[in-house]
Parts: structure tokens; sequence; C-alpha cells
């Protein structure tokens, strides 16, 4: 809502300058979000006459003319307007003068031309953005002499208050006055506005098939107007600084009146209505061209405003292009209704508009301003465009309207939500500045709430009024009392901040993307996952949820390799999302990437790059948190995303929680990345579980240690070998070690050695050689049998 | 016999002349070994006549005395000196950097946001989280936004279909957990939201926590203490300025905006506070009945405030960040100024 602080003033003048008028605005709720001068800055510009006009001698299109600025003598300035002509009042420029811009007059010959000033056009006055085609006129009762600024009232401020959508009460400068005078305890008042007596009696029909709605409708018809006279310069003005561009004195009129009273209107060309105006819904499918010339097809449920051939606009959103007024239209049928905010809801936005009216009807508009706005929009009109009214139709529903609300106020509830206790008579004077009609009683206030306060309806609304009339700010504070209760604390749970610093511990940063990704970016790592796609994002390069940490991931190194950042360790943490929407899961999960050297550059380490095993390290790190690294297993698996000779599958109690590999070549090649990346990601909920830890006793005998070195085919996961060993090793194993693996030299083609040094240990003797003997026999035999591994001499 | 000055002497030169520790070893068995020369003396004394015995033997065993402190002596400055001379090869520069893996860093959004959320875990609030995919009733209906409510329009909301969208705020969650649990209920939950908006000030998903506390007898002024001493304690600042303004949305009665003093400024006006000296940092209010209502907690017993912060809004005021978009970059550049 934008409006000039002058015509405000006009309602109500509080003795307080602009900022501080703004701030108080501010603190009641009502938002400033601006202050803007009216006009840019400029000075020695008078109203002054053209006397005489005549064509500049060198000069088609210059002309030569004689202004009288009140100075006495005639002032000879050569101007280039088309429309300058003589007996005009117009804004002069003197010599001396500055016009925005630091742009000073000076004397100067045009094409051998003696000019001594300047005769302006509105853009140079900087009191409008778009370039003037001419210069500005204005009214003849403009007195000769006079500093334009004064003359235009440019001394003045556009105030723009961001209101939020409760207080379509304070769309008007009517409704800010409203409010001002609250907070200034001041009276407030505006122009006087009469019933116009009528001037003919014809009427035309109105039909209101939707009361719900429309309760009210009222309607006239105003005979014989000129559309083509001027709207004078204040009404042009002020809708100017209410953010509104003047078009014609009907549409002005009928802005203005919004403006200063917060009452939409509209008015049909006469010529174009066929039998009478109806108020119903649309029916599935119907068209119509809006005013601004697009052609909608209308959906059943908005509701309309129609004649008997069809749709002439949607109610309280836009009118039609056919039945508007135009410069031609000699009648017009001017409509003030009330329209419902829930049959207007949604309707603008449904067909991709938002009209000031829809703004203000979404919210609401007192219900009883309808006849009020339409006197006050006829009689202006008549001014202006000349004509005669007819009488004032009126088709309401009273049963539809809004109904008057009483809200009671407990003393009781008042005092507990404050913390404070006002004085009674302090909360019933408040109430009633509000327009609230209070009857003091034993419990409390019983408060009447006038029509334009559609917002208010329960007690907290009350309780809310007085606290923000009476002061946000001069409220107590106190600090909320609670019982010192402990809450349960599961120590088996790794919590989410001690794995993220683990990684940070091991040089990880983290990431943070968004969790809508490119679908090519997706499709190319994850081909076959599903995920919700957004039926409105805000690109397509935005659009599809992500099934997996890798998109965001493998998009930030992307990032930071194109910024000469080749070593790169992220890692990241949230939800992924996976199923169509009836079988989603959101799912969280760690995620980590990392790319590049092994360590940083430095004078000591090696260049190598990090390789699987670097990763899987990291990742084991993790794991081992829950105390129980048993519960989880690495296999070998296949992931679209991933290397197949690279890439494991991740179980954790036997259940898939997540994989880890190097990024596949020809996915890499796919999305144009230079080097090789590996990735991991687990489900979050298997990494945080864990167990407490449960001792043992530590053992006062002797370990036993025997080395074993097997020779098994080159594609064995050791991780068989490992099983099938612990499943021999009877219950005194306490270790097994993996120390060696090597393939080459001494090894046959097609085969690895590997080496292994088990420990034993018992709780409570020492354990012997033949007993040891004879496991690590079992385990030599069932490695033969079962794994083809032989024992290496 | 009447040699005995000499070898002493010879063998005073050459312990002085020994230059490593297997010399002066060579030496003292030279000397004083158990086939050396001075211990051979030792072992003549007995063909010397008796009376003469005594004043031979203690001349043998001065000199013999004599020579072993000499050694000692000359082992210690051998010792020493290789001492000196290990320690001056072994020197390193101690100004050379250490060698591993440096650590990393937590995000900034993540700093903020465990840090929010420390300073109510310890007064006793929960930690609560939910979907992000959500359905209209937990981010609208139940929250007293219905359908075409103006409201709507404040937050652009991502839809799938009909009725599900990305959450456009945390306040879900407090529905959620409202339903799930009975006063007293004290929880912050923190996560991410999403908004369809893309420019110099709005990125399309962003962090929010939003605090939620019902009980009895809770006010506006439990309301205000809480979020000043939140603010207070996130800045560490305890002469920052709060201030109160009316506001509205439609899940909380009476509703706050809450205004700080600029931090950038200390609220003498500058271009991140728009020449005010006030920033807006959160809202808040108490909770609105039709809330609890579909909660079905009892509005006359209980009542209760809630509020919420964007969390990148929070840390660009902390960390002094100009460009919200840094955050979603995850420049390296960038993440290491957090370390």
């Amino acid at each position: 809502m934008k409006f000039s602080e002058q015509w405000l003033r006009e309602w109500v003048s509080p003795a307080l300058a602009t900022q501080a008028l703004a701030d108080q605005i501010t603190m009641a709720g009502l938002e400033v979000d601006a202050i803007e001068p009216v006009a840019s800055a400029f000075e020695g510009v008078v109203v002054a006459e053209v006397v005489a006009r005549a064509p500049h001698p060198d000069a088609d299109k210059l002309s030569v003319c004689q202004v009288d600025d009140g100075s006495g003598e005639p002032v000879q300035v050569v101007c280039g307007a088309p429309n300058v002509a003589e007996g005009q009042k117009v804004p002069f420029a003197r010599v001396g003068g500055v016009l925005p811009g630091d742009f000073r007059i000076k004397k100067a010959k045009l094409r051998g031309v003696e000019s001594r000033g300047m005769i302006c056009s509105a853009s140079e006055l900087g009191l409008t953005e778009e370039a003037s085609e001419g210069i500005l006129v204005l009214p003849v009762q403009a007195p000769v002499g006079e500093d334009v600024r004064d003359f235009l009232a440019l001394d003045d401020h556009t105030i723009e208050v961001d209101l939020t959508p409760n207080r379509g009460d304070c769309l008007s400068v009517k409704g800010m006055a409203r409010e001002v005078g609250v907070l200034n305890r001041l009276a407030v008042e505006g122009p006087s506005i009469a019933p116009v007596p009528p001037a003919h009696d014809e009427t035309f029909p109105v039909r209101v098939e939707d009361a719900e709605g429309c309760p009210r409708y009222l309607g006239r018809l105003i005979k014989g107007v000129d559309v083509t006279a001027e709207t004078p310069l204040w009404m042009v003005e002020r809708l100017r600084r209410g953010g509104i561009r003047a078009i014609d004195p009907v549409v002005d009129v009928t802005n203005y009146v919004m403006l200063e009273l917060g009452q939409p209107l509209h008015a049909f060309d006469r010529a174009n209505l066929q039998g009478a105006v109806v108020v119903r819904q649309a029916r599935e499918g119907e068209r119509l061209v809006l005013l601004d010339g697009q052609e909608i097809t209308l959906s059943g449920g908005t509701l309309i405003i129609a004649d008997e051939r069809g749709p002439l606009a949607i109610a309280g959103v836009m009118g039609g292009e056919h039945s508007g007024v135009n410069a031609e239209t000699r009648d017009i049928f001017l409509e003030s209704a009330h329209f419902s905010p829930l049959a207007v809801a949604g309707q603008a936005r449904a067909y991709g508009l938002h009209t000031d009216a829809s703004h203000r009807f979404e919210r609401g508009v007192d219900s009883t301003l309808a006849r009020e706005a339409a006197e006050r929009a006829t009689a202006l009109l008549l001014d202006i465009t000349g004509g005669e009214a007819g009488p004032l139709v009126e088709v309401v529903d009273t049963d539809r309207l809004p109904g008057e609300r009483e809200v009671l106020l407990r003393r009781a509830r008042l005092d507990q939500a404050l913390d404070k206790v006002l004085p009674a008579e302090d909360v019933g004077e408040i109430l009633e500045r509000l327009g609230m009609a209070v009857e003091a009683g034993e419990e409390g206030w019983r408060a009447r709430v006038p029509s334009w306060r559609f917002d208010v309806a329960i007690e907290e609304d009350l309780i809310e009024e007085v606290a923000r009339i009476h002061g946000y700010n001069r409220l107590p504070v106190r600090r909320p009392q609670a019982r010192l209760g402990l809450r349960p604390d599961h120590e088996a749970r790794t919590p989410l901040s001690r794995l993220r610093r683990q990684l940070v511990a091991r040089g990880y940063f983290e990431a943070v993307t968004y969790s809508f990704v490119a679908p090519e970016l997706q499709a190319a790592l994850l081909p076959e996952a599903v995920s919700p796609t957004l039926a409105n994002p805000i690109s397509s390069d935005l659009s599809v949820m992500r099934a997996s940490l890798f998109p965001g991931l493998v998009r930030a190194l992307q990032h930071n390799l194109n910024r000469q950042q080749s070593r790169v360790r992220l890692f990241e943490t949230g939800l992924v999302f996976r199923g169509e929407l009836d079988s989603l899961s959101q799912v969280p999960m760690l995620g980590a990437l990392v790319c590049g050297a092994r360590e940083p550059e430095g004078w000591s380490g090696g260049k190598d790059k990090v390789d699987f095993f670097d990763l899987k390290g990291d990742l084991e790190s993790l794991l081992a948190m829950g105390g129980e690294p048993e519960a989880w297993r690495f296999e070998p698996g296949e992931h679209a995303a991933l290397h197949p000779g690279q890439c494991a599958r991740l179980l954790y109690r036997g259940e898939e929680a997540g994989w880890i590999g190097t990024l596949h070549p020809a996915v890499r090649a796919r999305l144009g990345l230079k080097v090789d990346a590996l990735l991991f990601e687990v489900r979050l909920d298997a990494l945080t579980h864990g167990k407490v830890p449960a001792f043992q006793p530590l053992s006062r005998y002797p370990e036993v240690r025997r080395d074993l070195a097997f020779l098994v085919d080159a594609d064995l996961p050791v991780q068989s070998l490992l099983d099938t060993l612990r499943a021999q090793a009877g219950e005194w194993l306490v270790e097994a070690r993996l120390f060696d693996v090597y393939q080459g030299q001494g090894v046959p083609e097609g085969r690895k050695s590997v080496a292994l040094g088990l420990t034993w240990q018992h709780p409570s003797r020492t354990l012997n050689d033949e007993e040891i003997n004879q496991l690590v026999d079992a385990i030599v035999e069932e490695s033969r049998l079962h794994l083809g591994a032989e024992l290496r001499a | 016999m009447d040699h005995l000055p000499t070898l002493v002497a010879e063998a005073r030169d050459a312990i002085h002349a020994a230059d490593g520790m297997a010399a002066l070893d060579e030496l003292r068995v030279r000397y004083l070994g158990k086939k050396g020369e001075i211990t051979a003396l030792l072992k003549g004394l007995g063909k010397l006549p008796a009376e003469e015995r005594p004043a031979a033997g203690e001349r043998i065993n001065q000199a013999k005395q004599a020579l072993a402190e000499e050694l000692d002596e000359r082992r210690q400055t051998l010792e020493k000196a290789a001492l000196e001379a290990r320690l001056a090869a072994e020197r390193v520069d101690v100004t050379l950097p250490g060698r591993g893996q440096p650590s990393g860093g937590l995000h900034p959004v993540t700093r903020t946001l465990e840090r929010i959320e420390g300073l109510f875990t310890r007064i006793g609030y929960d930690v609560a989280v939910g979907p992000e995919i959500e359905d209209d009733y937990h981010n609208f209906e139940a929250l007293n936004i219905p359908a075409h409510h103006p409201a709507r329009g404040m937050a652009d909301t991502f839809y799938f279909d009909a009725t599900r969208l990305l959450r456009t705020h945390t306040s879900p969650v407090q529905v959620r957990t409202m339903k799930e649990a009975e006063p007293p209920i004290r929880i912050v939950c923190p996560g991410r939201v999403y908004r369809s908006d893309s420019d110099l000030t709005h990125t399309p998903m962003f962090h929010q926590v939003e605090g939620l506390l019902v009980d009895e007898g809770v006010s506006f002024a439990d309301l205000k203490g809480t979020i000043e001493d939140f603010l207070h304690a996130f800045f560490e600042r305890e002469d920052l300025s709060v201030r109160f303004r009316p506001s509205y949305f439609p899940f909380t009665e009476p509703s706050a905006e809450v205004d700080i003093q600029c931090v950038m400024c200390n609220g003498d006006g500058c271009r991140v506070c728009s020449q005010s000296g006030w920033l807006e940092v959160m809202g808040c209010g108490m909770v609105h009945p039709e809330v609890f209502r579909h909660s079905g907690i009892d509005t006359e017993r209980y009542t209760g405030f809630a509020f919420g912060m964007g969390a990148e809004r929070l840390a660009m005021l902390r960390y002094g960040v100009n460009d919200l978009r840094l955050f979603f970059d995850n420049d390296l550049r960038f993440l290491k100024q957090f370390a």
C-alpha cells in the first residue's frame, strides 16, 4: 500500500515529522517499507503563462514563446514541445533554476534565437519516469509566478507500507488514517460524502445469482459522460503518489476512490451491456477477453459478472475488454459491490492475475462501504466528465453479509497473556479507539467489532490489539519457569554431531547442496532412481528431488575443480527421497566425496592420489564409532555410478546400508570430469546405531601368535578367507590381523599371497601348543577345501 | 719402578690425545687392565724389599688412581662432545609445517544450527525433526492457513501435486510434535525449508530453526524473555537492543517480528540495515488457539509461544557473510573460513 503523506494528513495530522510518523506506524505493526520524496529536488520553477507563440524562423520543430512568469517583463524562450500553445499555464524554469540531476538553466541561443529559461515536461521535473510527450500543462487557474513545488504540493512523500494479509482494512488512505488516529488519540475526518440526487430515473437490471459470493451489489447508470475530459492534475498526482498511473477519467475516479476509501469499483460501457447484469458462477469453458487483452477460459466456480450474452468481468479481479469504458463511451454503469473473500480468494492467482481489486477483496473489504464509495465516485465523475446520474440500485442479501460480531475479552485471560495488569479504563479506551463498542463487565470487556475489522474474531485478537496499541515494548519481560526433569539419553546412539566431527578431523569439509538436482545429472549417476519431481521448479536444473547425495556432491566437486581446487574432500548429511510420492521414503544419509592428492601438497609428503582404501578407511572410522564394527560388511557390488571393480555394497546387520566406490570412468567422462573421484553414502540411522560398551576381563595368561601365509586365487575376496578362518579358530581367537597381500615374483600367475597373524588368548589358563596346532590344522584344511587356499612354505 | 713418572706422563698424553671411546678403552686396558702396565708394576712389588714395598705400593696406587680419573674425565669430555655433535646433526627446522591430514570444517550453517540448538537444549529444549516433503495439512491447514488464505501467498510454495509440497517452514514439526506429546513441550526444530524464490537475497532452499514452548501459564513476557536471552547469547552481546514489532502469522496471536540493533553499524545506520539501524531477525508469537485445536491441546489450560528464524540470515550477521548464495556453492575457499 502506497499513499501520499499529505493526503493522509488531510484526514489526520499528528504533530510528528515524516520519519517519526513512519516509525510510529511501523511499531504498530504496519511496516513502513519506504519513504520517498514525490519529486526529485528542483528549484526556480514557477507557474507561467504562454502569452505568445510563433514558429522558430530556422527550425520546423521549435517555437519561440513569450511567457509571463510574473516578473513583469515577458520572457522569450525557445520550446521544442509540440503541444505548447498560447494561453497555456506551464511550469517554467527561470535562468538560474536547477532541474533534477543538477541541471542548471542558463541563457542560451537556439538556432540563433535567444532563449531565457525552459518550459518543462513532467519527466523533466522528475514527476514521472516515463518520457513525456510534451510539456506539462497546468490548470488555467494556476497563479502565475507561484513556485511549482508549492502549486503541485511536491514537498510530499510517498509512504509505502508492507501490510500483513490480516490488515486489509488499511488498504486505503481512510484505513491508514483510522490507524494513525488510534495511535495518536486524534479524530479522523475525511471528505464529506453526500448521496448524489438522481437526475434521471433510468436503471439497469441487476440479478445476483450467487448471494454467498456477492451479498451486496450496487449499480447506477450515469448518462452522457465525456470520457475525453481531462482528469484534474491533483487527482493524477495523488494516484501517481499511490503508485497508480492515470488512464482516463472514469478509470482514474474508480482507482481514486479505491485508494481513498478501500472499495474497488468497476465501470461498464452501458452500450455493451445486454439485458441485465448478472452476478453468477462461470460455466466451465466460458471465455472472456480481459481488459489487458488476454483471452482466458473460465472454470466453473469462478464468480463473474455477466450479461445475457456472457461473461463481462471476473468479479473483484478484472473487467473485460468488450464491456470496458473507452473514449466513445457515453453512458456508464458503475458497479460498487461486496464480494466475499472466499469468492475471490485464489481466483486471481488461478488465472495468473493480481490486481489492486483482487488484492483487496481477497483480504476483505468493509461490507458497509459500497454505497458510500458509489456516491463518492459518482460525485467525482460528474465533476470531471459531466453527465447525469440515475438512482443507485442495491441488491442485498443481509443474511449473507458478514454479521456483527461480539467478542469477549476476559480480564483474567488478558492479565495472564501479558503478565501485566493494565488499568481497566486503559483497556476499554484502547478498544473504543479501535472503533469497538465496549461493554465492561465483571468478567471483562464485551466488544462489538466494527465492520472494517473483519480480522478480529476471537479473544486472542483482542489481546493482540490491546498489546499492540499499548506497545509490545512496554510489556514485561520474564524467563519461562520449568521443572528440572532429566530426559532419557541413549548412549548407544552416536550423535550426528560426532560423526560430522570425525570426518572433519579426517580432513573433510561439510557441504550443503540443494535437495533438488538436475534430472540429467541424477540420471547419469543413478539411471534407475525414482524420486518425486517438482510441479513448479525454479528451473529445470533444480527440478527433481535427489535420490542420493551423489549428484549434489559431484556438482560441488565440479564447482571446485572449475576454480583450481584440485584436492577436494567433502561430506554432506541430509534427506534423500526415494520412490513415487505414494510410496515415498525420506531417508537421512551421510555421504562423502574425495578427489586429488591423499595429502595436501607439501615438503614432506608423497604425491599419491587418494584411492579406494583411503576412503574406506575414513568410512570405517565412522563405522567404528558405534562400537560394533563387526555389524558392518563390505561386499563386492554393482552400482551404476561406480567402477565395477572398485565398488562395494555396505551391509549393516545383513541389510543394505550404503555404497562406496570410485566414480565410474564412463560416468565421469559423461559429466566432463577429468579426474578420478571416490564416493560413499550410508544410511544415517545405521551409522548412528551402536551399542553400550560391555567390559571383558583382561586375561593374565600369555597370548599365542601364529603367522600363516596362504596362496589363493587372485580374485578371491580376502573377506572369505577371514570368515573361514574365524569359523575354525575357536572361541579364544582374540585377533586376526592381515599383514600382507602380495602378487608378483614368487607367486604363481593368477594367485596371490595373503599373510595373516592370528592371536589366541585364554581368559583363565595358558593355551598349549597342541590345541593351537589343532586349530591351525583345521583352518588350513577348511581353507584348502572351500577356497582352494594352500599354505605357503 | 723408576720409570713410573715417565709411564704416567706418557699415559696422560695418550689419554688427552684419545679421540674416541674406542681409543680410550684401549688405553684403559693398556695401563689399567689385568695385563696393563700399571697393573704389572703392582704385581712386581713382591720383588722389592719388604721395607720399600709400602711406599712403592702407595706411589703406584696413586698413579693408578690419577690415571683412572684422567680416563674418566676424558670419557666425559668425549661423551659430551659426541652428544653435542649428535644434537647438532639432528636439528630440524621446527618452522616447517607438520605432516598428515589437516582437518576440515563444518559448514557455517551447521555451525550456526548447532550453536542455536546448544543454547536451547542446555535449558531443557529437545531437538525435533520432520519430513521435508510435507502435505498441505501439516504445512498449512493445521497451522491455521486454510486453502486460498492470503498468507499462502506469503511463501511461494514448491508443489509436487495438489496436496504434496516441500515444506515452506519448519512449523509442521511443531504440529507433529504437539500431536504426539503432552505438555509441557519444549522443542527446537532445525532443518531445510524451501520457497520458490531465487535472487540476490533469496535461495530456493534455506534453513530455519523453529522453537515451541507449551505449558500452563506461558505468557508473552516469557516469549520476550526467551527471545532477548537468545539474541544476547547468540551474538554474545548483553547490551544488544531488541525490539518487538506487531506482525501477523496465521499460527500465532499475538504475533511479532523481532528486530535487533544492527550488529554491523551498532545502530548508526549502514547498507546492511538500509540505514534504519535495525535488523529484522526473527518472527514469533503466542500459539494460535486454532493450532492447538488441530493438535488436540486444551486451549483453556495451556498456552505457548513459538518462534522461527533463518539460520543463513543469522550466520551472515554473525560472520559477516555478504552473499547468501555462497552458502550453497560449497566453494572450498568459502568453507575453509569456518574451519
